[in-house]
């Protein structure tokens, strides 16, 4: 009997597989069922975002940080104000910090609850999905109260936030604060201790503490393996450093500690919140400079001056003197968020590079699903969080 | 304050070890590397150094200054978890040259590179793969450097006839208008 030649045999897996959380091609090389490399083919939604940036003032590129990685909103925005911010050198009034941080963490929230809820709904859950989603709908309404749009809000701006909250806002996120541990805690009961979420999450896609680190890992993915990183600790910006919180490590590095850092980070969010309600101050909530910030809209009815502060803010916008250099850096959901601005002395940016966690995450699947199952790519891809809009850019 | 003072320890010893000056902004250290060929020796010693470990590269990208004597410049951003720090580093890069690739010596490297080679067209000498990956299959031309039009070159449509995706060179119904609003009288 002659020897029969086994060959590995590559598969195509998306762009348009509900698994692969938007456009992820992937090219599979198998041998049977198991995968011996993984090969992302990614750009499917590119559309050149920091290219368009070049062409745009300074205000009228941060919409676009909305629409990178679409399910972490506001915290992109403030990524993108800070490293503005620090262009310019000024500092927002302590109540804009405030909210600033009150609607990153309600932005955590949000990414959070897609990424778990959608992960279980890939490995074959759809419970958490429904139930999730129905939370992120009342978080959305916190978006849309401040801002008028649900999930494109625009909010966190240079030089602070767009409008000051409305009235009884803050009553509701303490509503919304005092039922959610009890949402989290029905997530859980389908969840943590499910013996089909356990089977399908244990042991897969470990990644060592050293691969976490020459990866460029960061976010949940870096503290999975073991690492005590988290931005809002170590390089703490805005009032994160009066806050009190801790970081949630994990130990195995696999996709089930991913899971349990997932949901124990929304419960620390909510203690984040719960201590900006309390101590949230009074005050302006933006800086105080109308080169850089528009007037109050009543001054603008009888003011000439400040007619024309408006005007030139919004058609010229302001300009940074100089060529400098700043890195925005922020703890994105995802992981580490950053944005690097050139300025050249005109009103817009010579250039933004904007640094997507996802990025660095997606080159490590490779990696992480070799000697996987193909259904297992799936459990994987899910606990990496995914969103094409922040990977493609 | 402590990180202060770290960071001034830091900066002594990149002078001493490198005898590279560095100069502190903002959050992080700037490093300009005059030379190509000192790229790896000096990427080696801040990561395996016991008094560095940069062990993470957190980001690379490229920077077009058509004007300059060397156009373009590539920048490395490395940290390290252990100490707390942030390094950048600036290599400017001419036209016609390479700059070596680090993806032995930084793994994440790899997908950051092709997409500096993808966007800027800088060859990185030794890459393992170095094949576009952001644009299209099949594009030409590097969209982040300054003389590309941002309207592009191409468009796509759906051709009925055909039952195909169709490359048309882009016709627009107006021609792209680029407002700057810059005051004439004002000098910045």
């Amino acid at each position: 009997m002659k020897a029969k030649k086994v060959k590995n045999f590559t598969m195509n897996f998306g762009p348009q597989h509900p698994a692969a959380h938007g456009v992820l091609r992937l090219i599979l090389e198998l041998n049977g069922e198991v995968i011996e490399k993984a090969d992302p083919h990614i750009g499917l939604l590119h559309r050149g975002t920091e290219k368009l940036i070049e062409h745009k003032t300074y205000l009228q590129s941060l919409p676009y940080f909305d629409r990178l990685d679409y399910v972490s909103m506001m915290c992109q925005e403030h990524g993108y104000s800070l490293a503005v911010e620090k262009l310019l050198g000024i500092e927002v009034p302590i109540r804009a910090q405030y909210l600033r941080v009150l609607f990153s963490e309600l932005t955590r929230l949000l990414n959070h609850l897609l990424a778990v809820t959608t992960h279980a709904l890939d490995v074959g859950a759809l419970t958490p999905f429904l139930w999730g989603f129905e939370e992120r709908e009342k978080l959305m309404e916190f978006y849309e109260r401040v801002s008028g749009a649900r999930m494109h809000a625009a909010y966190i701006r240079p030089g602070g936030v767009a409008q000051d909250i409305p009235v009884g806002f803050l009553e509701d996120v303490y509503r919304f604060l005092s039922q959610f541990p009890v949402r989290l805690k029905e997530m859980e009961e389908l969840l943590t201790e499910n013996r089909i979420w356990k089977q399908r999450l244990v042991d897969i896609g470990v990644v060592s503490w050293k691969e976490a680190m020459e990866w460029g890992f960061s976010g949940v993915m870096l503290r999975g393996s073991g690492h005590v990183w988290d931005l809002r600790k170590v390089q703490s910006y805005e009032v994160y450093h009066h806050l009190n919180f801790s970081v949630v490590t994990g130990t195995h590095g696999d996709c089930y500690d991913r899971y349990l850092i997932r949901m124990e980070e929304m419960k620390e969010s909510l203690k984040i919140i719960e201590q900006i309600l309390n101590h949230l101050p009074l005050g302006e909530v933006k800086v105080d400079d109308r080169k850089l910030t528009p007037p109050p809209r009543g001054r603008m009815k009888y003011s000439m001056e400040d007619l024309i502060h408006h005007f030139k803010l919004y058609t010229e916008g302001f300009s940074v003197p100089g060529h400098r250099e700043s890195y925005g850096i922020i703890e994105a959901p995802k992981g580490e968020f950053g944005v690097f601005l050139v300025s050249d002395g005109t009103n817009r940016p010579y250039r933004c590079r904007i640094k997507a966690p996802g990025f660095l995450h997606l080159q490590g699947l490779d990696f992480m699903s070799r000697a996987h199952l193909i259904a297992d790519v799936v459990t994987i891809i899910g606990t990496q969080d995914i969103v094409f809009g922040e990977v493609d850019r | 304050m402590g990180v202060v003072q770290d960071s001034i320890l830091l900066s002594h010893l990149l002078k001493k070890i490198l005898n590279q000056s560095v100069t502190f902004s903002g959050n992080e250290f700037v490093l300009n590397l005059k030379n190509s060929d000192e790229l790896i020796s000096t990427l080696s010693c801040l990561k395996y150094h016991s008094e560095f470990q940069f062990e993470t590269l957190m980001d690379l990208y490229g920077l077009d200054y058509p004007s300059r004597k060397k156009r373009y410049e590539v920048q490395y951003l490395l940290g390290t978890l252990l100490y707390n720090q942030r390094l950048r580093i600036r290599l400017e890069v001419g036209e016609e040259e390479g700059v070596p690739s680090i993806v032995s010596l930084y793994p994440s490297a790899n997908w950051l590179e092709r997409e500096t080679w993808d966007m800027y067209g800088i060859f990185f000498e030794g890459h393992p793969d170095l094949r576009r990956i952001l644009t299209d299959y099949g594009f030409e031309g590097f969209p982040l450097r300054k003389d590309f039009p941002i309207t592009g070159f191409l468009e796509v449509r759906y051709d009925e006839s055909e039952k195909r995706i169709v490359y048309e060179p882009v016709e627009l119904m107006q021609e792209y208008r680029l407002f700057h609003f810059l005051s004439p009288w004002e000098k910045k």
